[in-house]
C-alpha cells in the first residue's frame, strides 16, 4: 500500500508483524491459512467421526451396481439393469441436451424480443416490454410449473390418436401433439447415409470458405459479391443431389398409432417434461437476453450510424458492418453468462420429473443407495466442469475482441 | 414595392396566410397511428398480428377473470356454481389466503405479528432507499432487525435486546479503538460483542419468563410468502457485507487471500443453488459435530447467503475496477492505510456504482427463494404444491394458485426493478 | 432479522453441546418435544388439515409415542420429509423417529444402519387405471405410460415387475402425490402406481372414484414400518413397545372408551393390567412410568381405532383391514406378549 515506511533501523521486533506494512501482509496470510486449515480439519474430523458413528464410509462402488429403475428419456442405451454410472451418464446427456437446445431457443427469443423492443412500432415494442418484465420478475420455477401444467392439461391425450378410427389425425400424417409429449418421425440411416451426411458437412465448409472469400474481396478490391443465393445453393443442391444419387438412403420412421393400445410407438418422443422445461427455460432466459441485446444495440452511439450513413452505406450494411460488430462486443459476455445461468437452472428439471443429472444421480440413485455425500459431490463437480468450460470460452472470446488501443 | 410588379403579376398577396390546421391525416390520433403503427407495410403487419394476439389473450383471460367465483368451500362447489361456464375458482385464494401468506402452522391469532413486521419493513427500508431522507432515520433501519425478529419469532423480549446490546458494545469498542488502528478496533469490537452475547445469553436463559408476552413460534412453523420474504430480506442483508469482503479479497495483493476468494467465488457461482440446498439439507449434517442439529431454515439462510454473496462480490469487483486508478493513488498519497483508504475513498464510490447491479442480484435472490420448496420447505410454492394441491377440496386447481404466486412475485420484483431504474437516474448525475 | 440468525446459532451451539452425549430418550425428555419425521402430504397417513393440524395414520404413531414418553400427545414437532431427505434427517439426528410409510427392506436396515421397530401397515404395490381403458390385469399394460413417484421402492418394483413379465412401459417420474394425480387425471399416463393404500386414498379424493379401478395384481411386499437410528436400543424399545401396546390393546379389547374404567384398578385380565400398568412395572423397565401405555392408547385409541378413524372403511380413504387385521381375525398383526 504505502511506500512511505522509513528504512528499517535496528533489529526485528515481534510487534512489527502487525505494525509494519512489509510484514503485515504475511501475518494476515498466515492467519488466514491457519484458519482455513483448522476449519477444514474440523469439518473433516466431524465427517470422519459421524461416518464412523453411523457405520458408513465414503465409497463410489455404488456407481457400478445395478440402478434398478427406468428413465423416461435416454439418449444412450439404458435399461433398469444398467449401472448407476450409466444412469448418471443418461442424466448428464439429458442436462446437456436441454441446456444446448434451451440456449439456442433462448437466443432466438431474446434477439427477436430485444430488436422488436427497439422497434418504432408502438404496440409491438410495448408487447415486448411486457414480455420481458413479466418473465424477468417471476421465478423460473413458477414458469416451469405453469408451462408443465399447461402442456398436461391443454394438449390432447395420446389415446385420441390411437386405433383404426382415431378422434384426431396426426399433423401431416407424421406428427402428434399429446400431453405425453410430441411425436415426430425418426430418421433412419441406411447404407450410404454417411455419404450424404459428409456431403452436407462439406457444403457447410464450402459456405464458410465462400463467405470468407466475399469479405476478402470486399476489403481488398471493394467489390461486393452476392452472398445470399450462392449460400442457399451450396446448402441445398449438393446434399439433395447426393441423396438421390445414393438412392435415398435416409428414410423416416413415422410414429405408429396402431400397434399399441396405450401409446404411440416408434418415431421420436419429445416428452412433455422436456418440452415444459425447455420452453420455460428458454422463454425465461430469452427475456434476460432481450435486455442484453437492447443494451448492446443502444450502446453503439448514434454517431457511428450517422457516420456510416454519411459514407453512403445502406441501412442493411450499416447494421452488418458497423452496428453489429460493435454491439456484439457488448452483448456476448452477458449472453454467455445467461447461457451458464440457463444450464444451472436446468437442474430445476426435478420439479417436472425430467431425467437430468440432478434427477437420476442426485435423485433416484441418491435415494436408493443413501450415498448423499458422494452423489452431491459428483453433481457439483459436473456443474463446475461445465461452468469452467464456459468461462474458458468466454475468456478466449473476450481476448479476441478486446479493443487493441494505442 | 407592390407597384413595381403590378403590371407583370396578376396578383400579389400582401398579408400572411393564417396558419391552417394540418391535414387530417397528419394530426392527432391518426398521425400518431401512421407514425407508430403503420409506418411501413412490415410494421402494419406486425401491428395487426399483435392486435390479433392481444385479442385472443384477452378473450381467454377476461371471462375467466370476471366470471370468477370467490366464495365456495371447495373446487367441486365452485364448479357447480359455474355450471360449465368459463371462470376462475378464486375461492381457493379466499379460503386459503392465510396458508398462502403465512404457512399452515403459524398460529392464526398471531398473524398480526408478521403483518406488522412487513409494514415496518417499509419504514426501515425507506432511509436506505431514499438518500434525501434525514440520515437520522437510519436508526430505525438499525433497530428493525431486532423488532422484526421479536415480532416474527416471539419468545422473551430479552433475546433481541441482548443481541442489540452486543452490537452496541461492539460498536463502542470499535469506535474507541479505531483511532489507533482499524484492525485493533475491529477485533476489539468483535470481542466485545461476543462477550456481551455470552454473558447476556446466560442471563437471559436464567431469568427468561415462562410465559413471554409474545408466544414463541419455532422456525419450522414459518411458511408461505412470509418465508420467501424472510429468506429474501435476511439473506440480502447478510450477503452484502460478505460480498464486499469477498470482492476486496479478490482485489487483494496478498496471493493467499486472493486465491481463497477466487476459489470460493468461482466454486459457488459454478454450481446451481439447488445443489447447495441439497448440501444444506442432506449433506451438511455430516460435517457438524455429532449430535448437533440446527434449524433447516438457518442452514438454508447460510447457503442462500453465500450463494448471493459470491454474485454480489462480482458486482462489487466490477465497481472497484471501474474506479480510476487516481482514486487509489489519492488515498496512498494522503498517507491513508488500506482500511482507511477503502472505508473513506474507495468503497463509497465503488458501492455507489455497484448499486444497480446489487439490486439486480436482490431480485434474483428473492426469486430464488422459491427453490426451497424442492427441499420440503413450505414457502409459497411449497404450500401450493404440497398441502393445498394435496387437499381433497382443491385437487386439480392450478391456474388460480400459480397465477396468484406469479402476481405476488411480480409485484415485489417489478417494484424493486423500477426502484433500481429510478436510482440509476438519480445517481447518474455528474458522472457522465 | 439478520441478528436473529447469529443469536440462533449461538443458542443452538449451547444447546447441542449439552445434548450430544445422552441417548435419544433422555434428549426427548429434556427437550420436551418429540421430533417426528412425516410425509409432506398424503391424506390419511400424514397431512395437515385445513386448520394446519397434522392428521393421519402415521401421525397418530408420533402422537402415541409423544404421549407415552412426554405425557402429551401434542408435544410433537412434525418435520415434513421427502423421499430424498428422510434418511439423512434421521441419521443426522434432526428427527428422533421417522413415521413416514417407509418400506422395511434389507439394505435400509443393514446398509443404511436403521432400526425398523415393527410393521404398522402391511401394504403392497398396485396399479390404478381408468375404467375406460378396459384393463383387467397389470400384465395387459404392455407399452403403457405409468406415473410413478421418484425416490421410492415403487420405482424399483415397477422396473422389476415389467422385466419379469417381459413387457415394456414408459415411466413418468413425478415428485409429489398431487402431481401424480394431475398427470394421471389429465391422461398423461395410463396407469398410476404406488402402494395400494396410497392408491385408495388418492382415488377417494377424485371427483368420480367409480371411473377408476385398482388392478388385482399386488406386485410387491411393502411392510411399512416406523424407524429409528441404529444403535440406540433403549429408544428403539420405547417406540417398538408403544406400537406393540397399540396393537395388543386392540387384541385385548382396550379402547379409548373403556380405558378409563379398565385402568382405574387392576381387573381380572392380567395382560390388560400389565399393559395399563395396574400390575407389574413394565413401564419402569422401559425407563418410563407405569402409565405410559395408557397414555399412548388414550392419545388416539388402539390400533383399530386409529385405523378406522384415518384410513378405515368409514373414512374417505375407505381401506379394508385385510392383512392389517389382528391375527385372531386372519390378519398379520401379532403383538408379542406383555410380560
Amino acid at each position: 500500500m504505502t511506500t512511505m515506511t522509513d528504512p528499517e533501523k535496528g533489529g526485528f521486533h515481534v510487534s512489527q508483524l502487525l505494525s509494519d506494512t512489509r510484514y503485515r501482509a504475511y501475518t494476515f496470510q498466515a492467519i488466514a491459512l491457519i484458519a482455513l486449515i483448522v476449519a477444514f480439519a474440523y469439518l473433516g474430523a466431524n465427517l470422519v467421526s459421524n461416518l464412523r458413528a453411523a457405520g458408513l464410509d465414503i465409497s463410489f462402488k455404488f456407481l457400478g451396481s445395478e440402478a434398478g429403475y427406468g428413465v423416461e428419456q435416454a439418449l444412450i442405451p439404458y435399461t433398469s439393469q444398467s449401472s448407476n454410472w450409466q444412469a448418471a451418464k443418461v442424466g448428464i446427456l439429458n442436462t446437456l441436451l436441454v441446456a444446448v437446445l434451451g440456449c439456442a431457443m433462448a437466443t432466438v427469443f431474446g434477439v427477436i424480443a430485444g430488436v422488436l423492443r427497439l422497434s418504432n412500432n408502438w404496440i409491438v415494442s410495448r408487447i415486448m416490454a411486457a414480455y420481458v418484465e413479466a418473465f424477468r420478475n417471476v421465478p423460473v420455477l413458477i414458469w416451469i410449473l405453469i408451462i408443465y401444467a399447461a402442456v398436461t392439461n391443454a394438449f390432447p391425450v395420446a389415446r385420441d390418436y390411437l386405433g383404426e378410427d382415431p378422434e384426431r389425425n396426426m399433423m401431416f400424417g407424421v406428427m402428434a401433439f399429446t400431453n405425453r409429449g410430441v411425436y415426430v418421425p425418426m430418421p433412419v440411416w441406411n447404407a450410404g447415409a454417411a455419404v450424404v451426411l459428409a456431403v452436407f458437412v462439406l457444403s457447410l465448409i464450402a459456405i464458410a470458405l465462400y463467405r470468407r472469400h466475399v469479405t476478402k474481396t470486399l476489403f481488398s478490391s471493394g467489390r461486393i459479391l452476392p452472398t445470399f443465393w450462392p449460400t442457399l445453393a451450396l446448402l441445398i443442391v449438393p446434399t439433395v443431389l447426393a441423396y438421390f444419387i445414393m438412392g435415398r438412403p435416409i428414410g423416416f420412421d413415422a410414429p405408429d398409432t396402431l400397434s399399441n393400445r396405450f401409446n404411440i410407438q416408434g418415431g421420436v418422443q419429445i416428452s412433455a417434461s422436456f418440452i415444459a422445461l425447455w420452453f420455460a427455460l428458454s422463454i425465461y432466459t430469452g427475456a434476460f437476453i432481450a435486455e442484453n441485446v437492447r443494451a448492446g444495440i443502444q450502446a453503439v452511439s448514434s454517431g457511428q450510424t450517422e457516420a456510416a450513413a454519411a459514407l453512403g452505406l445502406r441501412p442493411r450494411r450499416i447494421m452488418k458492418l458497423v452496428v453489429l460488430p460493435q454491439a456484439l462486443r457488448v452483448i456476448i459476455p452477458p449472453l454467455i453468462s445467461q447461457y451458464l445461468n440457463l444450464t444451472k437452472n436446468s437442474s430445476l428439471a426435478i420439479a417436472v420429473g425430467y431425467s437430468d443429472i440432478t434427477a437420476t444421480l442426485g435423485g433416484i440413485t441418491l435415494n436408493k443407495t443413501g450415498r448423499a455425500i458422494e452423489c452431491v459431490l459428483l453433481i457439483m463437480l459436473f456443474y463446475l466442469a461445465i461452468s469452467l468450460a464456459i468461462s474458458v470460452v468466454m475468456n478466449i472470446y473476450n481476448n479476441s475482441v478486446k479493443l487493441k488501443e494505442r | 414595392m407592390s407597384d413595381t410588379h403590378a403590371q407583370s403579376v396578376a396578383f400579389v398577396r400582401d398579408t400572411a396566410i393564417p396558419a391552417a390546421p394540418p391535414p387530417a391525416r397528419q394530426r392527432g390520433a391518426i398521425r400518431w397511428m401512421r407514425e407508430n403503427l403503420f409506418s411501413t407495410w412490415v410494421n402494419a403487419l406486425l401491428t395487426i398480428a399483435a392486435l390479433v394476439a392481444i385479442f385472443f389473450i384477452l378473450r381467454g383471460i377476461l371471462p375467466w377473470l370476471f366470471n370468477g367465483v370467490w366464495t365456495t368451500p371447495s373446487l367441486t362447489a365452485c364448479r357447480e356454481v359455474l355450471q360449465g361456464k368459463v371462470g376462475g375458482c378464486f375461492s381457493v385464494l379466499t379460503e386459503r389466503w392465510n396458508q398462502l401468506l403465512f404457512g399452515f402452522e403459524y398460529p392464526r391469532d398471531q398473524y398480526w405479528r408478521p403483518a406488522t413486521a412487513f409494514v415496518l419493513l417499509f419504514a426501515a427500508a425507506a432511509p436506505v432507499m431514499f438518500f434525501n431522507l434525514p440520515r437520522r432515520l437510519l436508526i430505525i433501519t438499525a433497530l428493525y432487525p431486532f423488532v422484526a425478529y421479536y415480532l416474527i419469532w416471539g419468545g422473551t423480549v430479552l433475546t433481541p435486546i441482548v443481541a442489540l446490546l452486543g452490537f452496541v458494545a461492539g460498536y463502542l469498542a470499535y469506535a474507541g479503538l479505531v483511532r489507533s488502528s482499524f484492525a485493533t478496533g475491529f477485533f476489539a469490537g468483535i470481542a466485545a460483542a461476543a462477550l456481551t452475547w455470552w454473558i447476556g445469553g446466560m442471563i437471559v436463559s436464567a431469568i427468561a419468563p415462562a410465559r413471554p408476552w409474545l408466544v414463541h413460534v419455532p422456525s419450522r412453523e414459518l411458511g408461505g410468502f412470509m418465508l420467501n420474504m424472510i429468506l429474501g430480506v435476511t439473506c440480502l442483508c447478510l450477503s452484502i457485507p460478505l460480498g464486499v469482503l469477498l470482492a476486496l479479497g479478490r482485489q487483494s495483493r496478498m496471493p493467499l487471500i486472493k486465491g481463497m476468494s477466487v476459489v470460493f467465488i468461482e466454486f459457488i457461482r459454478g454450481v446451481p443453488l439447488i445443489t447447495l440446498l441439497f448440501v444444506a439439507n442432506v449433506v451438511l449434517a455430516y460435517f457438524l459435530p455429532p449430535g448437533t442439529s440446527f434449524d433447516l431454515i438457518l442452514r438454508v439462510i447460510i447457503m442462500i447467503t453465500i450463494f448471493a454473496a459470491a454474485y454480489i462480490a462480482e458486482v462489487v469487483r466490477g465497481g472497484l475496477a471501474a474506479l480510476p486508478k487516481g482514486q487509489y493513488e489519492a488515498g496512498d498519497s494522503l498517507g491513508l492505510d488500506y482500511a482507511q483508504a477503502m472505508r473513506l475513498i474507495i468503497l463509497p464510490q465503488a458501492l455507489k456504482i455497484s448499486i444497480p447491479g446489487i439490486v439486480n442480484i436482490a431480485v434474483g435472490l428473492f426469486k430464488d427463494t422459491t427453490l426451497v420448496s424442492v427441499i420440503s420447505m413450505f414457502d409459497l410454492i411449497g404450500m401450493i404444491r404440497g398441502p393445498i394441491l394435496a387437499a381433497s377440496e382443491w385437487k386439480g386447481i392450478y391456474w388460480e394458485l400459480f397465477g396468484f404466486a406469479a402476481l405476488l412475485f411480480f409485484v415485489v420484483c417489478y417494484g424493486i426493478s423500477q426502484y433500481s431504474q429510478w436510482l440509476e437516474r438519480q445517481l447518474s448525475t455528474g458522472h457522465r | 432479522m439478520k441478528k436473529s440468525v447469529i443469536l440462533g446459532a449461538l443458542a443452538l451451539a449451547g444447546v447441542s453441546a449439552g445434548a450430544a452425549a445422552a441417548g435419544t430418550l433422555d434428549d426427548v425428555k429434556a427437550r420436551g418435544k418429540l421430533n417426528c419425521g412425516v410425509v409432506t402430504g398424503l391424506v390419511g397417513f400424514g397431512a395437515p388439515d385445513a386448520n394446519g393440524e397434522w392428521q393421519g395414520f402415521d401421525v397418530s404413531m408420533c402422537r402415541a409415542v409423544a404421549a407415552a414418553v412426554l405425557g402429551d400427545p401434542n408435544a410433537v414437532q412434525f418435520v415434513p420429509t421427502t423421499g430424498k431427505t428422510r434418511f439423512t434427517a434421521l441419521s443426522s439426528g434432526e428427527i428422533d423417529l421417522l413415521a413416514r410409510n417407509t418400506t422395511w427392506t434389507f439394505s435400509r436396515d443393514v446398509d443404511l444402519k436403521f432400526e425398523f421397530i415393527g410393521v404398522n401397515y402391511y401394504d403392497g404395490q398396485g396399479f390404478m387405471v381408468p375404467k375406460a381403458l378396459n384393463v383387467s390385469s397389470a400384465k395387459d399394460l404392455d407399452g403403457a405410460t405409468i406415473c410413478v413417484q421418484t425416490g421410492t421402492t415403487t420405482e424399483l418394483n415397477l422396473a422389476d415387475y415389467f422385466r419379469k413379465n417381459n413387457i415394456s412401459y414408459e415411466p413418468v417420474p413425478i415428485e409429489t402425490n398431487a402431481e401424480g394425480q394431475q398427470q394421471y387425471l389429465a391422461g398423461a399416463c395410463d396407469a398410476y402406481t404406488t402402494d395400494m393404500s396410497g392408491l385408495a386414498s388418492t382415488r377417494a379424493t377424485f371427483e368420480a372414484p367409480g371411473e377408476h379401478v385398482l388392478l388385482p395384481e399386488i406386485i410387491s411386499k411393502e411392510p411399512l414400518a416406523p424407524l429409528v437410528r441404529h444403535g440406540d436400543n433403549e429408544w428403539a424399545d420405547v417406540v417398538r413397545w408403544t406400537l406393540n401396546a397399540l396393537i395388543a390393546a386392540e387384541e385385548a379389547g382396550i379402547t379409548s372408551a373403556n380405558i378409563g374404567e379398565l385402568s382405574a384398578q387392576a381387573g381380572d385380565a392380567p395382560e390388560i393390567n400389565r399393559i395399563l400398568g395396574t400390575e407389574g412395572d413394565l413401564g419402569e423397565m422401559l425407563g418410563l412410568d407405569n402409565e405410559w401405555a395408557k397414555r399412548a392408547i388414550m392419545a388416539g385409541g388402539n390400533y383399530g381405532e386409529i385405523f378406522e378413524k384415518n384410513i378405515g372403511e368409514a373414512s374417505p380413504i375407505g381401506l379394508a383391514r385385510g392383512l392389517n387385521a389382528q391375527w385372531t381375525d386372519g390378519g398379520l398383526l401379532y403383538a408379542p406378549p406383555f410380560r
